[in-house]
C-alpha cells in the first residue's frame, strides 16, 4: 500500500459520498474563504495606503483643526475654524520654521454645482494657494496652475481635475473655457493630470480656486478666514521630524496653548495615515479573522465527528483490510489521508469562493481586496491541516479495532 | 462437475518457499485461549495440539460453543493464543505484534469469509488487487496477478464487475481469487459456503477441491456435514478440545500428487 494508493482510496472514499464530504467541509470552507479574504483585505488595504501615500507626496504633514478632545464649548462649531490662513502664512515663515519647505492651506471643500451651458456636474470646491501643486506632489496636464497674482486678486479662475474636465467638457480641451459655480463665472486656467483615486475621494475629480477667491465667494458666515486643513512639506524625509516640531510650537504659540492635551489642532504624518487606515482595516480583519478561526474550528469538529462516523459505518472493511493484510499503522495513515481529502476539499472550495468574494466585495464596498498565490497555497495548506489535525482522533480508533470484532461487525 | 477431470487448470501458483512437501504448514503446540469477561473466564481452547501438512484439505468441525471459531482466529493470526505455541509455515506467531501479525497474514494466508467479505465500492479486480497493494506490490503487476487469478477462478470476464452485479457464487469466488492472490502457504475458509444456495455451494467447494489438486493446503470451517464430507481430513472439535481427527471415507487425499 504506497502514498500513491493511500491517496487513491482517500480520493475515492470523497468521491463515494459526494454530499456527505461536501457538507463536512462546509465548515471548513467557510473558514478558509474568511482567511483568504482577510489576508485579501489587508493587502489590498496596505496597497490603498502606498497609493495613497503616493499620492499625498512625500514628506507631508497635514494639520487638522480642533480634535473632538479639545474644550467642550468650542467643540462642534469651532472645530472647523481654529485654522487660519494666518497659520499657514506664519509656517511658510523660514525663520520660524526652517525646515518647513512649502505650505499649503486648503479651505473647507464645498459640494457645488459647476455648469457649462447645459451640462453641469457636481464636484468638490477647494480653495488653496500656489505651493499647493507642489506640496500635493501634483502636475498639470494642459494650462496652468493658480498663481499668485490670482491670489492675490482674488481672481475667478479654477483648475479641474481630469474627470470633471472631461465630464464638463468632454473631449474639448477645457483651458480658456468658462464654468459657472455659485452663479459666478470662472475661467479654467488648467487641468490636472490624473493621479487616481485614494479610499474616499476621486483624486481626479475637484476643482481648484484661489483660497481668496473661496473664501470671498464660496464659504460664508464667520468660517470665511478659516482654513480646514494646512498641508506642509518639509524640506526633505530626514526633516520631517524637526518639521513637525516647529509646526507643533508655533502654532501652539499662535493658538495661545500651553499643554499639549488641550491643543485645538492635530497635525498628520504619513505614519499616522497609515495607522488610521490600518485601524480602520483592523477591525474588519480581526472580525473576518474571528469567524475564520470559529469557522475552522467548527469545520474540524465536523470532519472528526464524520470520520469517527465512517471509522463506524466502515468496521467490517477495517476487518477485512486488516485481515488483508493492512496493518494498524496503514489504517490509520489511510483515514488520516481521507481526513486530509475532506480538508483539502473544503480547502479548495474556501479559496474558490473568497477569491468570488474579492471579486464581488469591491462592487459593493469601497474596500480593494487583493489575492497573492501564496496566501491561497498556505491557506490549503492550513485546511489539509486541519483535516489531518481532526483526522487523528478517528484514525486512531481505526487503527487499534481488533480484526476480529472488526470482521464479526454488522 | 469432477474438478480431478480438469487437471490441466490445476497449475495455480504455489508457496513461494517451497518448503518440503510433508513439513507441516500449521503446528499447534498445546494452544489455549481463555477469554475473560469481568470476572469470569471462559476456556474456549484447552490444549489443542494439531499438525497440518502442506496440500491438506482439512475440515473444521464442532458445535457452536466447541471453540472452532477461536481456532479459525488462532488459526488465521487475527488472535492470538493465551498459551502454547503456532507455527505457521515455520515461524512462531504466538510471539508476533499487530503489526507482524497483519503482514503474516498478507503474506502467508489467503482468507475465505462466510459473508464474502467484498468491498462494495471496488471492482472485482481492485477487490483482488486489495492484498497485492498491501504486500507492495507495483500496480502493473498488481493489475496482471489479479487478472490472472480471476481467470483461473473463472471470473476472466468479470473484472471490471462491482459485487453487487456479482451472484453470490461469483461473489465468493471473487473472494478465493483475493485469498489466492499472494500466493499463501494457507487459504483458510470461515463457512464459505453459509450463504450459498446448493449450486453455488457445488461451485465454490468445486473451486476448493481443485485448488487441492493443485497442491494448496486448504483449511475449512464449517458445521455442514455435506461440506466437510468433501474434505481429506476432518477434525471435530468439542469443548475446546479435539474430539477426533480422521481422514474422510470420501477420500480425496490421494489427489494431492501434483
Amino acid at each position: 500500500m504506497t502514498w500513491g494508493d493511500t491517496l487513491r482510496n482517500g480520493i475515492d472514499a470523497i468521491r463515494n459520498h459526494k454530499m456527505r464530504s461536501a457538507l463536512t467541509s462546509l465548515g471548513i470552507l467557510i473558514g478558509i474563504a474568511a482567511v483568504v479574504l482577510t489576508v485579501g483585505l489587508g493587502q489590498g488595504a496596505q496597497k490603498q495606503v502606498s497609493k495613497q501615500l503616493a499620492a499625498l507626496g512625500g514628506n507631508l504633514l497635514i494639520v487638522s483643526p480642533g480634535s473632538s478632545t479639545s474644550s467642550g464649548v468650542r467643540g462642534g462649531f469651532g472645530s472647523a475654524a481654529t485654522l487660519t490662513a494666518a497659520d499657514a502664512t506664519a509656517l511658510s515663515s523660514k525663520v520660524a520654521a526652517p525646515d518647513i519647505d512649502r505650505v499649503a492651506p486648503v479651505s473647507s471643500s464645498a459640494s457645488e454645482s459647476l455648469v457649462n451651458g447645459s451640462t453641469n456636474w457636481t464636484s468638490t470646491v477647494v480653495g488653496t494657494t500656489p505651493d499647493w501643486l507642489s506640496v500635493r506632489g501634483r502636475s498639470l496636464s494642459s494650462g496652468r496652475f493658480i498663481s499668485a497674482a490670482d491670489q492675490s486678486s482674488a481672481a475667478a479662475v479654477v483648475v479641474l481635475g481630469s474627470d470633471t474636465a472631461s465630464e464638463l467638457f468632454g473631449p474639448i480641451d477645457a483651458v480658456g473655457q468658462s464654468v459657472t459655480i455659485n452663479s459666478v463665472v470662472y475661467e479654467v486656467v488648467g487641468v490636472l493630470t490624473s493621479a487616481g483615486s485614494d479610499s474616499s475621494t476621486n483624486l481626479d475629480d475637484q476643482a481648484v480656486v484661489p483660497i481668496s477667491t473661496a473664501q470671498q465667494r464660496l464659504i460664508g458666515g464667520t468660517n470665511r478666514g478659516s482654513v480646514a486643513d494646512i498641508y506642509i512639506k518639509a524640506s526633505s524625509e530626514s526633516r520631517l521630524s524637526a518639521a513637525y516640531q516647529e509646526a507643533n510650537k508655533l502654532l501652539a504659540y499662535r493658538h495661545s496653548i500651553t499643554s499639549g492635551s488641550s491643543s485645538d489642532f492635530t497635525i498628520t504624518t504619513q505614519q499616522s495615515v497609515i495607522s488610521t487606515t490600518s485601524s480602520v482595516n483592523g477591525t474588519l480583519a480581526n472580525l473576518l479573522i474571528g469567524v475564520a478561526a470559529l469557522s475552522l474550528m467548527v469545520g474540524g469538529i465536523g470532519v472528526m465527528n464524520i470520520m469517527l462516523v465512517s471509522v463506524k459505518e466502515r468496521t467490517r472493511e477495517i476487518g477485512l483490510r486488516k485481515a488483508l493484510g493492512g496493518t494498524p499503522s496503514l489504517i490509520r495513515r489511510q483515514f488520516l489521508a481521507e481526513a486530509s481529502m475532506l480538508g483539502l476539499t473544503g480547502g479548495l472550495l474556501g479559496v474558490g469562493l473568497g477569491i468570488g468574494a474579492a471579486e464581488i466585495l469591491p462592487h459593493f464596498m469601497n474596500t480593494p481586496v487583493s489575492i497573492s498565490v501564496t496566501w491561497i497555497a498556505i491557506a490549503i495548506g492550513v485546511a489539509i491541516a486541519i483535516g489531518i489535525g481532526f483526522g487523528v482522533y478517528p484514525a486512531a480508533r481505526a487503527a487499534r479495532l481488533s480484526p476480529i470484532d472488526a470482521l464479526r461487525s454488522e | 462437475m469432477e474438478p480431478v477431470a480438469e487437471r490441466p487448470r490445476a497449475e495455480l501458483p504455489s508457496s513461494e518457499e517451497e518448503p518440503p512437501r510433508e513439513a507441516p504448514v500449521i503446528e499447534l503446540d498445546g494452544v489455549s485461549k481463555v477469554y475473560r469477561t469481568g470476572e469470569i473466564e471462559v476456556a474456549a481452547l484447552r490444549g489443542v495440539s494439531l499438525s497440518i501438512r502442506q496440500g491438506e484439505y482439512v475440515a473444521i468441525m464442532g458445535p457452536s460453543g466447541s471453540g472452532k471459531s477461536t481456532l479459525m482466529h488462532i488459526l488465521g493470526c487475527l488472535d492470538v493464543a493465551s498459551q502454547g505455541h503456532y507455527l505457521l509455515a515455520g515461524e512462531d506467531v504466538s510471539v508476533m505484534d499487530e503489526e507482524e501479525l497483519a503482514e503474516v497474514r498478507n503474506r502467508r494466508i489467503g482468507f475465505v469469509f462466510q459473508q464474502f467479505n467484498l468491498l462494495p465500492s471496488l471492482t472485482a479486480l481492485r477487490n483482488v488487487e486489495l492484498p497485492l497493494a498491501y504486500a507492495r506490490v507495483n500496480r502493473h503487476e498488481r493489475a496482471e496477478r489479479a487478472r490472472a487469478v480471476l481467470d483461473r477462478v473463472g471470473l476472466g470476464d468479470r473484472l471490471g464487475h462491482r459485487p453487487g452485479e456479482l451472484s453470490g457464487g461469483q461473489q465468493q469466488r471473487v473472494a478465493v481469487a483475493r485469498a489466492l492472490a499472494t500466493d499463501p502457504a494457507l487459504v483458510l475458509a470461515d463457512e464459505p459456503t453459509g450463504n450459498l444456495d446448493s449450486t453455488a455451494t457445488e461451485d465454490v467447494l468445486g473451486l476448493f477441491a481443485e485448488l487441492h489438486d493443485a497442491g494448496r493446503t486448504v483449511v475449512l470451517i464449517t458445521h455442514e456435514a455435506e461440506v466437510a464430507a468433501r474434505a481429506a481430513r476432518v477434525i471435530h472439535l468439542h469443548d475446546g478440545h479435539i474430539a477426533s481427527d480422521e481422514s474422510s471415507s470420501t477420500v480425496r487425499a490421494a489427489g494431492a500428487g501434483r
